[in-house]
């Protein structure tokens, strides 16, 4: 792929009007909730009040005989799958789980845990249903925390669940990863200045507007289809098959507008169950998830444990860091852990340092992905202390990092040295914006800067360019749109071909109409199906050169295609348009199409810097965030606008879980805070102007440069938050969310003279 | 169960009846019954405004409005902002300033925000944050929605036509 | 949800039939932004709804300087924003009223609505405490003024009996320099319920800044709403400086009996009762001072 850094872009970076923008503002484009078809059933699921039980017993007798069920389904009517992992997106999937987290068998593990599921003829019926299912409950003791859950002689989940270290003892811990690099003793000896701080935050939610949804028809041919709003039709296909038991091959998803996913619609919840259902009745079935059910039962990411030491001399040099952290796998394993420690010094050289990292589970739902998962509790935890040890040596908080950061050729926590990164641009490039510059003023105002670092994966894209007769072309591809990225991709094809972006038509089609394209998530849209749409506008380039050399009696290699123009070297008076040589496609051979399937590996990482600044209620505590921007190095941005997009909603996610966002349970184990009155998001009132900067740092081996760009975002600013606070208030708070609450506790302890450091952190 | 009644109401400047339950929504009404699915259904509980639907003038949640309550009154959804000249001044402006994402807050948003124009032709930021409070987004961070308001109540001020 | 009845009576005495014929199976409904969410989370499972918002003696909002405000049960909050007398001589209940859910939920809640969901932390409850609002309540045997302290019992329990309405809030006009204020504590700065919320209303008399009356409203301090009496006494007669203020602050602490939940702790909401309280107090009393004489 030869790499196009520095070329003057005709289409790339320009801000057209995305092609899907009407369809969406006038209400006619259709999410998953908006599918209808005639006959169509409804189907609600059954879930468990309790926290931790066995099932003795399901009694759906009463449920069936309501007028209007057409039928009742629990765990038996679904294969019992073995515990055998399959690959769905970025992360392996345990099969077992994984039916087991849609429809518990023996047990349920916690308040929400789907066990059995009606269909009706009406979606109020179904859910009289519901109600008629007797279940007997053996209620166990719930476990809640990490702590809880690894305390010796802790209640067990998971009868099955073993790791390594334990041997074939029963236990809640599902993996130990270690990371090391020098010596971690050695190196805290030639510190000037040592931090130590337990870190806790809480379990938050992506908090999609939109529901989880799914629509299935089963026919009589035994095909089925399922129109559902995913992240990714391809992960859906394979793993309802497994769920549902039906072949893969006889499973076509049609993908709908998506209303927010972040990471927590790459898995299924409903897919399978409105399929069996289907299949069972004859007749397609929808099925929608409530708000309550979405907060219970889907995949908010991990509250968290960490302890973290770093020390640095006192010129401001990182000597060493010893992390030890702990995530909440939820109900079943797979939090991560691994990624939080893989990112948590990410952005650092520090050449002595150990990280352990436990994936542990807790009566709580299984946990999903949310936007670069894992890396904004570990960022909690390190940015902070990083920002502690710049003030102590004096040091301004973008000099001290810029004095430590990563570049080409410093080395990973795991995995190859890094090629070319942006990282200390994007500090560079936070000194010098207006917000950095500008003076804070006042009492109880506070600047905070943190820095976040997350991977971008590559995987498995497929594209194809239909050419028109009339010069334009469409473009179909997999990647699911979640924010805009199918204008983007429009405009890459539109730069190859040398045309506008409105003149290529972009479509994400479902499982049969393109090849297998892995999910959208792990910031690889740009960067994998980016290249594949790439490479797919050459091929059809190509195949425009060979007409024209046919009808030019040239040789394919002596022709040129330069904006939008075909010439030849060997006679300048021959040029022809694409629209004029599309008038020829027929009398050349046909239609043309060009086609690209890519699995891209070694993408390089995104880094982020994000400033705040926060003014504290000192008789309340509640903050106020006044400013805020966030630098990052995008590579090459294709549409600004969705850049600056995906910054600022990070931004926002962030900031909201910095302030109110956590999951409340009590001590039965129930959550308390179902609803979005009480799961608390930022409303426009709540966040000002989020001022972006782009960086652009070519991404070597990329056709156009460009870096994914969709999760890096949401890693710094809850330490931004924190640390924006720590300057406000003296204040180091070491509990997320800074709800005020916490931090009024903090600041009326520290005024009446409380010397302890934990009471000081809020907790 | 009772008995559906048939609902008499101005939708969209046009009369309209449909039959419902006395326990659906007007949302269900609409999306369900009357298959407008441009409102949508976010949290039934009236704290996510992706439901929104101007009725007589004010901007409701559906979601908490009783179908059978349409009965007589004025309603307004997203289907019916553009006219047959085009996009409505602030559905264009969403368009230009980038102002959706996954868009399916964008009903939502789009009736809120006219609603409040229509009411309050120069809104101050704060006045349209405030406005607008009621309706969550969880991917734009509101930024350029906000500048979209204000660039759309600037262009209705100067005399553009608006559908 | 489950299935109901839907009745929309056109007057009172229509209204008060169906209740009596329906009795602890029917309930009311104004704004419904809270009944509705009830029903469906089967908090409460009423065969019949009675809507009350199409009886034009419920949807009045009337005030004058000689009656003061008759304020229908059924009147959506937003009104009460939109009326140049409530904005000008009620600020503070006006403001309550502004700062319930969001705009959309303002279009459809009423404040009488709000006052028969007896939460202890409806918004617009303290502020009519403040301005001594009484409930005229319309049952079978008559009709009878509650006021708005004595509303509410526990949490979600009213003094209404199941065939009984409210049909209005009455306020009296206010005197000479006096005014009213509303604070709350929310996290967000919109959307939440309120995790303290006071009311408060004082008349100053100009001549020597002394205050004549003073009223303070509490929310979201205890199970119900609460009229801090002894707080409120102890500004009457004073010079409101910072000392006084901070007696009745100290006052209003001592009455609230705060639970923690998942929007507070008790400790949080008792240090903010006294903050809230001596903001509110400075905010009425900066209002009363410059209230014209009417």
């Amino acid at each position: 792929m030869a790499a196009s850094n520095g070329k003057n872009f005709k289409v790339i970076g320009t801000r057209p009007i995305r092609h899907d923008g009407v369809d969406k503002v006038t209400g006619r484009a259709k999410y998953g909730a908006d599918y209808a078809f005639p006959d169509m059933l409804f189907g609600k699921m059954l879930r468990s009040p309790y926290a931790h039980a066995r099932i003795k017993s399901i009694n759906t007798d009463k449920a069936k005989a309501l007028p209007g069920v057409m039928a009742v389904m629990t765990a038996a009517d679904l294969p019992d799958l073995p515990d055998r992992v399959e690959s769905a997106g970025e992360a392996p999937i345990n099969v077992a789980h994984l039916t087991q987290n849609l429809m518990a068998r023996d047990k349920v593990l916690y308040n929400g845990h789907a066990l059995a599921a009606v269909c009706a003829t009406s979606p109020h019926i179904a859910e009289e249903a519901v109600a008629l299912i007797e279940v007997d409950y053996e209620i166990l003791p719930p476990v809640m925390t990490v702590e809880e859950a690894m305390k010796p002689g802790a209640t067990i989940l998971l009868p099955n669940l073993r790791n390594k270290e334990e041997g074939d003892k029963q236990t809640n811990v599902a993996s130990h990863l270690q990371f090391k690099r020098g010596d971690v003793a050695e190196g805290f000896k030639s510190a000037d200045y040592v931090v130590e701080r337990e870190f806790k935050t809480a379990m938050v939610h992506q908090g999609y507007i939109e529901p989880h949804n799914a629509v299935a028809m089963y026919n009589s041919d035994g095909k089925g289809t399922i129109w559902c709003s995913t992240q990714g039709t391809f992960a859906v296909r394979g793993l309802s098959a497994a769920v549902a038991g039906i072949p893969e091959q006889d499973i076509k998803v049609v993908p709908a507008e998506i209303g927010g996913g972040f990471g927590g619609k790459l898995t299924i919840y409903l897919e399978p169950i409105a399929l069996v259902f289907s299949k069972m009745t004859g007749k397609p079935v929808k099925m929608v998830m409530s708000r309550a059910d979405v907060l219970r039962a889907t995949g908010p990411t991990s509250g968290s444990t960490i302890r973290c030491k770093m020390g640095c001399t006192k010129d401001g040099k990182l000597v060493a860091a010893q992390v030890w952290m702990a995530y909440e796998a939820g109900a079943y394993p797979g939090s991560p852990v691994g990624a939080g420690a893989m990112t948590i010094i990410a952005p650092y050289v520090i050449p002595n340092m150990i990280i352990d990292a436990y994936d542990v589970v807790v009566n709580r739902p299984k946990t999903a992905a949310y936007r670069a998962p894992g890396a904004t509790n570990a960022a909690m935890a390190s940015e902070t202390i990083i920002d502690e040890l710049a003030e102590m040596c004096g040091i301004d908080p973008a000099d001290f990092r810029l004095q430590n950061a990563v570049a080409e050729g410093a080395a990973q926590t795991a995995g190859p040295p890094y090629k070319k990164i942006g990282f200390v641009e994007t500090l560079e490039a936070l000194k010098n914006t207006p917000h950095y510059k500008s003076k804070l003023e006042g009492p109880y105002r506070g600047r905070g800067v943190a820095s976040g670092f997350w991977f971008n994966i590559g995987l498995q894209s497929s594209a194809v360019v239909n050419l028109h007769g009339d010069g334009t072309a469409s473009l179909v591809i997999g990647s699911i749109d979640i924010g805009g990225t199918r204008a983007a991709q429009a405009m890459v094809a539109a730069e190859v071909l040398g045309i506008g972006a409105l003149d290529v038509r972009p479509q994400v089609a479902d499982t049969d109409t393109i090849g297998y394209t892995d999910v959208t998530g792990g910031s690889r849209t740009a960067v994998t199906t980016g290249v594949a749409v790439f490479q797919a506008a050459e091929d059809a380039v190509r195949q425009l050169k060979e007409r024209a050399a046919k009808l030019w009696e040239k040789k394919p290699e002596e022709i040129a295609y330069t904006d939008g123009v075909l010439s030849t070297a060997a006679d300048p008076s021959k040029k022809l348009t694409l629209k004029e040589i599309a008038k020829q496609f027929a009398r050349t051979g046909g239609p043309i199409t060009g086609r690209a399937n890519v699995n891209v590996r070694g993408v390089g990482p995104s880094f982020a810097t994000t400033c705040v600044d926060v003014e504290v209620d000192p008789d309340t505590g509640k903050v106020k965030i006044l400013r805020a921007t966030c630098v990052q190095d995008v590579g090459k941005a294709l549409h600004p606008s969705y850049v600056e997009g995906q910054i600022q909603g990070g931004t926002a996610q962030g900031i909201g879980w910095a302030l109110n966002e956590e999951y409340v349970y009590d001590d039965k184990g129930i959550l308390r805070n179902f609803g979005l009155l009480d799961y608390r998001m930022p409303t426009c009132l709540d966040l000002p102007e989020i001022e972006t900067v782009l960086v652009e740092v070519p991404a070597p081996g990329h056709p156009i440069g460009s870096r994914g760009v969709g999760e890096v975002p949401i890693v710094p600013p809850v330490a931004a938050v924190a640390n924006a606070i720590a300057r406000a208030t003296g204040i180091r708070m070491e509990v997320a969310p800074m709800s005020p609450p916490r931090l009024l506790k903090a600041l009326l302890k520290k005024r009446n003279g409380a010397d302890s450091q934990a009471a000081a952190a809020g907790r | 169960m009772a008995k559906k009644t048939v609902i008499e109401t101005t939708l969209n400047g046009e009369v309209t009846e449909f039959l419902c339950e006395p326990r659906e929504s007007l949302l269900e009404a609409l999306r369900d019954t009357l298959g407008l699915t441009g409102s949508k259904e976010g949290c039934l509980t009236g704290d996510c405004g992706a439901c929104t639907v101007v009725i007589d003038g004010r901007a409701a949640c559906s979601c908490l409005v009783f179908a059978v309550e349409a009965q007589g009154k004025k309603i307004e959804t997203i289907e019916g902002l553009a006219s047959r000249e085009g996009l409505h001044v602030l559905q264009q402006k969403f368009l230009e300033h980038a102002s959706l994402q996954c868009g399916i807050c964008t009903p939502g948003f789009l009736m809120s925000s006219k609603a409040l124009l229509d009411r309050n032709p120069n809104p101050t930021e704060a006045e349209i944050r405030y406005a607008l409070a009621g309706n969550l987004c969880r991917c734009t961070g509101y930024d350029k929605i906000v500048r979209a308001v204000v660039d759309a109540a600037k262009t209705l001020n100067s005399g553009a036509r608006a559908a | 949800m489950h299935a109901i009845n839907y009745e929309a009576p056109t007057t009172v005495d229509q209204a008060l039939k169906l209740l009596a014929a329906h009795g602890e199976k029917a309930r009311a409904i104004c704004g419904g932004t809270d009944l509705i969410i009830q029903l469906r989370a089967g908090v409460r499972r009423p065969e019949h709804v009675v809507d009350l918002k199409n009886i034009a003696d419920m949807r009045k909002l009337s005030f004058s300087l000689q009656h003061g405000l008759r304020l229908g049960a059924a009147v959506p909050a937003i009104e009460l924003h939109e009326s140049a007398d409530m904005r000008r001589y009620y600020p503070g209940l006006t403001e309550a009223a502004h700062l319930i859910g969001s705009l959309q939920i303002q279009s459809r809640a009423s404040v009488g609505g709000n006052l028969c969901n007896g939460s202890p932390a409806a918004d617009t409850t303290p502020a009519l405490i403040a301005l001594a609002a009484k409930g005229r309540v319309v049952g079978p045997k008559g009709e009878r003024m509650v006021a708005a302290e004595d509303f509410c019992v526990s949490p979600g329990r009213t003094v209404l009996n199941p065939d009984e309405l409210l049909v209005d809030l009455q306020i009296a006009a206010p005197s000479g320099h006096s005014s009213d204020a509303y604070l709350r504590f929310i996290p967000r700065n919109e959307m939440d319920i309120a995790v303290v919320g006071v009311g408060v209303a004082v008349t100053i008399d100009p001549a020597d800044d002394r205050c004549i009356d003073a009223r303070i409203g509490l929310g979201a301090v205890g199970p119900t709403p609460i009229f801090a009496k002894e707080a409120s006494a102890t500004l009457v007669g004073k010079k409101l400086d910072a000392a006084a203020i901070d007696k009745a602050a100290q006052l209003a602490i001592a009455v609230s009996s705060p639970i923690d939940d998942m929007r507070g702790t008790a400790e949080f909401r008792r240090h903010v009762v006294g903050v809230l309280t001596r903001r509110t107090l400075a905010i009425a009393i900066e209002r009363a001072r410059s209230a014209s004489s009417r």
